[in-house]
């Protein structure tokens, strides 16, 4: 997996500095299907002008989630307001928001110019500035001269941008993506990633995308909720997310974390003292362990990247534990290792750059590996 | 080397596995319908001979110019393309709710049991049917006697048989199946999805219908049209026993001509006009439909 910054995001400095209103509240939402208990209690704000998106595995209830912003569920209690006003009671077409459906939903019996001016009909306006408006919506998403089109002659990735098209050019307050991408080849979806994070700058509405994919969330989120069955486990910006996830569940389910148990010796002043098989005793602060701590048991994690292979003649600016490789995988731009770190039962997997001239090592090379302990989270 | 030549050559090219496997079908519609149809053309054009000859080649146009200009002829064809057009009419708009509610908003796993349900008319034959509608449309049927017995009416309503109504009440029962089959169809074959995007493009529920589920549902109720339509035009039981034999429709004249009568170019002539007549009435339906059929080809 590569995690490359997304080089179109504001840097987190000037998001913090300019705190945005919120755009969508959710206040202790339920949801029941019958028994089924699909949305367990969600509260969470969207701000405004965020891309925002709502990741988790499938059947989670990030789709419902999505769908009772859309009006298309109703919630069985709590409230969902949008820029301020409880939406209960108000149906789809008058709340303002516009979805871009999975399967993208492009009107068959309609051409495209059809299709983007749908939502026309309601709005003021001569037929030739409803015409213009059309045009400048194909133009934005890159399909200017399709107008004439039969919609269903298109790819799918040019449905894609037409069902985009569609609900930016009524300039909704949310624009809803419910997993957008997933139809797409993989080059077509990286490139549609950046094109959908361009637009979100250019036109400045609020996003909220639906994905099971934690990279496409990294890469193109201001800020991500991870829900698992119906509840929001952790709610953060991407970066926060990957390096400090809040349970265990969320850590696995985003990128490759290593797991290793743990005991907790001491726990003072912002400081805790615990000891890890395999690495040994060590402190971390108290920002490294989320949830309340019982003490004793417990487990700690890391990412691949933050350990690293020393090589020979090499020293550990911080820490250092022995090991042996047991197995490599390659991936041309880096290699996987999975090091058994002496005194710890599993492996772990770490992950290098590949560097010229650097040789990569073989299967059973002892070796010595660097960490370091601010670079752990503690699970409970 | 007998397998030379153009026989030997065809005898093993596909089309002629082809030709023998649609000979059968081929033969059995060319004896029973091209040849019938083709004989009917020609009588068309003959004249009428007495008992004994039944006719005279002696080629004419006398038939047509009687079926286009007699009033009686002009009458009945009027009067049945009315009718039909109005079976159809009333089939068809019944016919859409049913199929609307089945395919929205019955659960899916008993979809087929609404469907075996429909057809459930089919499993009598047409005439017992058209008898049945008889009993209980009639002076003393069902219908009379029993809001005589509830003391909702003192004298049976007689607007109920041996008249249009009846008939059209009759003809569109016995052919909703074919016209809610159909439409069924096409309104399964609509995503779901489409309809939520009407809403979230901020149509109401009514204008969702009109602009996207009507139009995508259209060439389910172009097939049912042309399924009752056709037909009906034609139906000669309904008229007979419903109509009591006093509102003919032209399969009845065409009868009355051809056997009572026995004048067979007079019954063909009638035939081919309202075949015709059939053929104009469906192409005209289908052009004003194009627009809603043109983008999907």
């Amino acid at each position: 997996m590569t995690l490359a910054p997304n080089p179109l995001a504001a840097p987190a400095a000037t998001l913090a500095a300019t705190p945005r209103p919120t755009m969508i509240e959710f206040r202790d939402v339920h949801k029941y299907y019958g028994d089924y208990h699909a949305l367990r209690g969600i509260t969470a704000t969207i701000r405004a002008g965020e891309f925002f998106s709502l990741l988790g595995p499938s059947g989670c209830g990030k789709t419902t989630l999505l769908r009772t912003i859309a009006g298309f569920e109703g919630i069985s209690s709590g409230a969902v307001l949008i820029d301020g006003k409880d939406m209960q009671g108000v149906p789809a077409n008058v709340r303002p928001t516009n979805m871009v459906f999975q399967s993208y939903a492009i009107f068959p019996h309609l051409t495209v110019a059809q299709n983007v001016g749908f939502g026309l009909r309601r709005e003021g306006g001569t037929a030739a500035e409803k015409a213009r408006r059309v045009d400048e919506a194909l133009e934005m998403v890159g399909l200017k001269g399709y107008g004439a089109r039969a919609a269903h002659a298109l790819s799918g990735g040019q449905r894609q941008r037409v069902a985009l098209a569609r609900a930016l050019i009524l300039k909704p307050k949310v624009l809803l993506l419910d997993e957008p991408l997933s139809a797409l080849d993989k080059k077509m979806r990286e490139q549609m990633q950046v094109e959908l994070i361009r637009l979100q700058r250019q036109v400045g509405i609020t996003f909220i995308l639906v994905t099971h994919d934690q990279e496409e969330a990294l890469v193109m989120s201001d800020r991500i909720a991870v829900m698992f069955e119906g509840q929001i486990a952790q709610l953060a910006d991407p970066e926060m997310l990957y390096r400090r996830p809040a349970t265990r569940q969320v850590a696995d389910f985003i990128g490759v974390m290593n797991f290793l148990p743990a005991t907790v010796t001491s726990e003072a002043a912002g400081r805790i003292a615990i000891d890890v098989q395999g690495l040994g005793p060590c402190e971390i602060d108290a920002g490294q362990a989320p949830g309340a701590l019982t003490g004793g048991a417990a487990e700690v994690g890391f990412r691949p990247e933050t350990l690293t292979i020393l090589y020979d003649g090499q020293t550990a600016t911080d820490r250092e534990t022995p090991g042996t490789i047991e197995e490599v995988v390659y991936y041309g731009d880096m290699t996987y290792y999975d090091v058994k770190l002496d005194g710890v039962d599993r492996p772990v997997r770490i992950s290098m750059r590949n560097v010229f001239g650097r040789p990569v090592l073989d299967i059973r090379t002892r070796t010595r590996v660097a960490w370091s302990p601010g670079a752990l989270v503690l699970f409970r | 080397m007998e397998d030379q030549g153009w026989w030997g050559r065809f005898r093993r090219s596909e089309s002629f596995a082809g030709l023998a496997l649609v000979s059968p079908t081929a033969l059995y519609a060319l004896l029973l319908l091209a040849a019938p149809l083709a004989t009917i053309l020609l009588y068309s054009f003959l004249t009428d001979g007495d008992t004994q000859t039944r006719i005279v080649w002696d080629f004419t146009l006398d038939n047509y110019i009687a079926t286009l200009t007699e009033p009686l002829y002009r009458a009945v064809m009027i009067r049945s393309l009315s009718v039909s057009i109005l079976v159809t009419a009333v089939t068809v708009i019944l016919a859409f709710p049913v199929a609307y509610y089945v395919s929205f908003h019955v659960a899916p796993q008993r979809k087929s049991l609404w469907l075996f349900l429909i057809t459930i008319p089919f499993w009598t034959s047409y005439l017992i049917r058209v008898f049945l509608w008889k009993v209980i449309l009639g002076y003393n049927g069902v219908i009379n006697s029993g809001l005589t017995t509830l003391g909702i009416i003192d004298e049976p309503l007689t607007f109920i048989l041996y008249n249009v109504n009846a008939i059209v009440i009759t003809l569109a029962h016995a052919y909703a199946p074919f016209a809610i089959l159909p439409i069924f169809v096409a309104l399964e074959k609509i995503d779901r999805s489409l309809l939520e995007a009407g809403q979230d493009l901020g149509e109401s529920k009514a204008m969702t219908f009109l602009r996207v589920t009507l139009p995508l549902a259209m060439p389910g109720v172009v097939a049912a049209v042309l399924i009752v339509l056709i037909p009906t035009v034609g139906d000669y039981v309904t008229p007979q026993i419903i109509g009591g034999g006093k509102i003919p429709m032209v399969a009845n004249l065409i009868q009355s001509r051809m056997l009572d009568l026995d004048n067979r170019p007079l019954g063909s002539a009638l035939a081919v006009v309202a075949m015709l007549v059939v053929t104009v009435v469906a192409l005209a339906f289908v052009a004003l439909n194009a627009r809603f059929l043109k983008v999907k080809k």
